[in-house]
């Protein structure tokens, strides 16, 4: 019993990371109909931002509530950035195209970042950015040396992983007679639940949700309604990769290794996870990463652990087979 | 007499691309044929999946796994057999019918793989059918290094190099010309209504379900030979080969080129295969390039390189435009 | 308008391709010839590596190793006078990617020595380039025996410088057994890692024939967040020692989700674990683990403290095990070299196989008739964020 019960928490704690990742998917998709790859390099963006912000701040060695809170806000306004910045430059210029040349750049953005950030960083090849620059004969201000030299650690960080520090202490409790929890756990389920809660409010309650309910059913008439479409899109994408911020911190937080390709399988777990619980529904994406996570953790510890992946997405096709709209989907009824 | 004229269209190409295939063959060192031979399997990847995703608009994203299925099928049969000679034949001639039954062993099993994905495709569509997709490739992975006789991790090694440039040329030949056949026929006419519009297509009377599976199993058993052909060249064959990023480059190429485009999808192929290449020298930087190059193609020309044009159908007419500018 | 666009790109891509074609071929006679010919005053030594991809910290980290040795031979003054030039190619972790690298290094670069690659799934679709075309490949640290032996046949021109699986295997059971003895283990291992994969499989043929028990046998794929699920598995089994030979990468988050589980076994591993980024990532937890490894960073030998001074010198970082053997590969490579009777790909071919105890940072190398190399294995542990020497295990 002990052993199911810690299965259970086990599942549900990386189930809650598919659902944080799958929230931010599910928010892009249901507006945009577009499949985001890019989000799960937004992710690891984010906890590479929030590893330099920590290390500047010094909170592997004193780590204190302020700072942590400076580390969260940090990452989240460099992924509200990026996630800006990609839907900005990449995918509206294409916007009126045909989807699947959305999701060819969106495979580039993702490309870009993830061997961007493998690249070997400037520091360790013994050259910093700046004097780069200059033996390309280009002019360098002043303040970007400045930059450079206040880097906390090497930029770009390069393949190997590195270690996140804690933002906030770790705390282990063993409840019900050997099942262990900590306090990670309970933290990131419950801001999963309440990000859900908050943002089928935000859908439901606000008028940014009713602008965003409009664009996703049909664009061009929210245009002429009046609803400022672009701006709509774009603090979707910002309100998405915020998200994935809040998930990769307290990821990292909890499992203290981070490197440029950490995003590739959650993000393509989380998009199983958003598909599962019907995409573009928000309560879906909690319950279909929260599925996912206990599906892969059974397999693993009751079954051959080595077939995990292969029994979990065994499974997701036979409920697709009997719910092709997934979980929480809607039917959409075709019309000619 | 017009069945003649057809019979004649299919195997034509194949009596003019053998010769030059051989002197091709001949003229090439190692290093130039290996990369010929991965433009080449890349070519036959990008329009068999073409089939699906640009003929049919279906979205596949788990093109590896059948190239897994037709790379293992072949790789067992040619090690299986490597000390067998078919008897009255030369053992060099021996090899090459081997090899080719293998090839066509492959096709055969990836193309029962692609019936079992295909049949999911009646039910699901868009998003839903690649993510089955996706799983299927995954899960084909996953059963493929927990198999012993597979080799697990490793996979087989040692596989005798019988892929060069005549046998890769060949295939593209018979890839090509299976999809041109595909789409000139009343079938590719099929395919194209349900692409346009599934709905619409079924009020017509075409079965649009016979015609998903149909398509699936084609595409899939060119994956197969892709993947035999590509193993036999670089003697191995491991898991690590068909994973979903190798599915995604070639949705890549598919979409570059233009969707239901052939000649896109083979100069796509052929662009991006010798793109990075190029740009081997380059270390770490070669794929930050390579991702940017891939943006700002998609940007520039969103419908592809070609749209859903063919360079056979284009050329002629910007020729007979631009003699028309003159004259005038 | 349009189609015109087209058609110029579809020149431009051709004219690429041309070009591209072309150059190689004004070349093909020489290439004909087996052996390479001596690159004139320079020597040229290839690598193939995983500079990208999942697996690129470990490329980069051999890259960083080679670089060092290139450039310690230079400032010497280079081999007989040549000096050395190194041409790097990256595989992005892709068997197909690494064949079409070593053949373009072999055939158009006419490397003069090969090395690499990492794992053997990519060292394997190597081997037979340089096999047919007479150039020598040493590869730093792919450990699956079928690299150097195909078939019962070993391959002419195909060297390591690292153990082979059977080896590493046998050591930790061995260690199990008779040192730390204990007789019920539980198996942890990356299922799509093939040196994984081999150490796992030696490991308990030989820790069974000890007369141990494998209680669980479980794995988990490399790049996993989470390893609860089989860590709680196993706990429930209730083994002494859990053996986990994957890559410091994932071993370092293992340890600590095994002690979030109030688990307290000693973990035990391969060579793969050699990181200081293991006590970082692994901190408290991973303190009390042992691992086989080829050399002991705490050995206060000349040529083992050097080598890292150097290193950390050079790229700012503590060299990892991977740098270490990529150090070596291309040392013995160069040390066979400067014995080698002429600059052909066949002399130096000989002149490799005859090495016999080279001190590498490594180990003291000899190279056997599998073309393997030979030397101890030594069993270390994680102790107060540094590995410290327990045991030695000859061959």
């Amino acid at each position: 019993m002990t052993e199911f019960l810690q299965h259970v928490v086990n599942g549900v704690s990386l189930g809650t990371i598919y659902a944080l990742i799958a929230l931010g998917y599910t928010m892009v998709y249901g507006v945009l109909k577009l499949i985001n790859f890019a989000h799960g390099d937004v992710y690891m963006v984010a906890a590479f931002a929030g590893f330099y912000i920590a290390t500047a701040l010094d909170v592997r060695d004193h780590p204190t509530l302020g700072k942590a809170v400076v580390v969260f806000v940090g990452a989240m306004a460099v992924a509200g950035a990026l996630g800006w910045a990609i839907e900005r430059f990449a995918y509206r210029p294409l916007r009126n195209r045909p989807r699947l040349a959305t999701l060819i750049t969106a495979i580039g953005v993702s490309f870009l970042l993830e061997f961007g950030f493998q690249l070997p960083g400037l520091q360790a090849q013994g050259r910093t950015f700046t004097e780069m620059l200059r033996g390309l004969g280009w002019g360098v201000p002043g303040w970007l040396d400045g930059l450079v030299a206040a880097l906390p650690a090497d930029f770009p960080p390069g393949p190997t992983p590195r270690f996140f520090p804690e933002p906030f202490t770790r705390v282990d409790w063993t409840v019900l007679g050997g099942v262990h929890v900590s306090n990670y756990d309970v933290v990131s389920f419950l801001v999963a639940v309440g990000f859900m809660l908050g943002l089928q409010w935000i859908v439901y309650r606000t008028r940014f949700g009713t602008a965003m309910r409009a664009v996703s059913f049909d664009p061009k008439v929210a245009g002429l309604m009046g609803i400022p479409v672009n701006r709509v899109i774009s603090l979707t994408f910002v309100l998405g990769s915020v998200l994935a911020a809040v998930a990769a911190l307290l990821v990292a937080g909890s499992r203290p290794r981070i490197d440029p390709i950490m995003g590739l399988m959650p993000g393509l777990k989380a998009f199983v996870a958003a598909v599962f619980g019907g995409i573009g529904n928000v309560p879906g994406a909690m319950l279909g990463g929260i599925v996912l996570g206990l599906a892969e953790e059974m397999v693993a510890g009751y079954t051959v652990s080595s077939f995990r992946d292969g029994i979990a997405f065994a499974v997701l096709i036979l409920v697709l087979l009997l719910r092709p709209e997934g979980l929480l989907g809607r039917v959409t009824v075709e019309k000619v | 007499m017009r069945r003649a004229r057809l019979v004649l269209r299919s195997v034509a190409p194949f009596l003019v691309a053998l010769p030059l295939l051989w002197l091709l063959q001949g003229a090439s060192p190692p290093d130039v044929t290996i990369v010929l031979v991965s433009i080449a399997v890349n070519v036959v990847l990008a329009v068999s999946l073409n089939v699906v995703n640009g003929f049919t608009g279906q979205f596949s994203i788990g093109h590896a796994a059948f190239m897994a299925v037709g790379a293992y099928t072949a790789a067992l049969l040619t090690t299986g057999l490597a000390d067998v000679q078919i008897l009255g034949l030369r053992a060099d001639v021996s090899d090459q019918v081997i090899f080719f039954l293998a090839l066509v062993a492959g096709m055969a099993t990836a193309s029962v793989a692609g019936l079992v994905v295909g049949i999911p495709s009646l039910r699901l569509r868009g998003d839903y059918l690649a993510i089955v997709t996706l799983g299927f490739g995954e899960i084909i992975r996953v059963v493929i290094e927990n198999t012993r006789f597979l080799g697990q991790a490793t996979g087989i090694s040692g596989l005798p190099p019988y892929t060069n440039v005549v046998w890769a040329g060949m295939g593209v030949v018979a890839t090509v010309v299976m999809a041109r056949r595909l789409l000139l026929s009343t079938q590719g006419r099929a395919l194209l209504a349900i692409r346009e519009d599934e709905v619409a297509a079924e009020a017509m009377g075409v079965d649009t379900v016979g015609w998903k599976v149909r398509a699936f199993v084609i595409s899939a058993a060119f994956a197969g030979l892709a993947g035999a052909l590509l193993v036999h060249k670089i003697q191995l064959v491991t898991p690590r080969m068909f994973t979903f990023v190798k599915s995604m480059e070639v949705v890549v190429m598919v979409v570059l080129g233009g969707m239901g485009s052939i000649s896109g999808s083979i100069i796509a192929a052929t662009v991006l295969t010798v793109a990075l290449e190029w740009l081997r020298g380059l270390d770490q930087y070669r794929m930050v390039i390579f991702s940017m190059l891939l943006i700002v193609l998609m940007l520039t020309r969103p419908s592809g390189l070609l749209g859903t044009r063919e360079l056979w159908e284009s050329v002629p007419r910007w020729l007979r435009r631009r003699q028309g500018g003159g004259a005038s | 308008m349009r189609s015109t666009r087209a058609v110029a790109f579809l020149a431009a891509s051709l004219a690429v391709a041309a070009c591209q074609g072309k150059k190689p071929e004004a070349e093909a006679p020489a290439a004909k010839a087996a052996a390479p010919a001596p690159a004139g005053d320079k020597i040229l030594v290839g690598h193939v590596g995983s500079m990208t991809g999942s697996e690129a910290t470990f490329g980069q980290s051999t890259d960083q190793g080679i670089k060092l040795a290139i450039e310690q031979w230079n400032a010497k003054g280079g081999i007989k006078g040549k000096q050395i030039a190194l041409r790097t190619y990256d595989s992005q972790g892709k068997p197909e990617e690494a064949a079409v690298a070593a053949t373009r290094l072999v055939v158009n670069d006419k490397v003069n020595l090969l090395l690499g690659e990492v794992a053997s799934s990519r060292s394997l679709a190597m081997a037979p380039v340089a096999d047919a075309n007479g150039t020598p490949m040493i590869t730093p640290s792919s450990t699956n025996p079928r690299v150097t032996k195909d078939k019962d046949k070993v391959r002419p021109y195909v060297f390591r410088v690292c153990f082979i699986d059977p080896f590493q295997g046998t050591v930790a059971a061995k260690f199990a057994r008779s040192d730390l003895k204990v007789d019920k283990v539980a198996i942890l291992r990356d299922v799509g890692n093939d040196y994984s994969m081999g150490l796992a499989d030696y490991f308990l043929a030989k820790f069974k024939e000890l007369g141990g028990t494998i209680v669980d046998d479980q794995s988990y794929k490399a790049g996993d967040q989470d390893f609860k699920a089989q860590l709680t598995a196993i706990k429930n089994k209730n083994p002494q020692v859990i053996y986990v030979p994957g890559y410091y990468t994932d071993v370092a988050l293992i340890a600590r989700q095994a002690r979030e589980l109030g688990m307290k076994q000693p973990l035990l591993g391969g060579d793969g674990w050699d990181s200081a980024k293991l006590y970082e990532i692994g901190g408290k937890a991973i303190e009390g683990s042992y691992y086989s490894n080829h050399y002991s960073p705490d050995d206060p030998s000349p040529r083992i403290q050097e080598f890292v001074k150097a290193y950390k010198a050079r790229f700012g970082t503590v060299p990892d095990g991977l740098a270490a053997q990529g150090y070596d590969a291309a040392m013995v490579g160069f040390d066979a070299m400067n014995r080698a009777a002429d600059g052909s790909g066949a002399a130096l071919r000989d002149a490799i196989a005859a090495t016999k105890d080279y001190p590498g940072v490594t180990g003291i190398i000899t190279i056997d008739a599998n073309h393997d190399a030979v030397k101890p294995a030594v069993v270390l542990e994680v102790k107060d964020g540094k590995s410290v020497f327990v045991t030695s295990v000859a061959p």
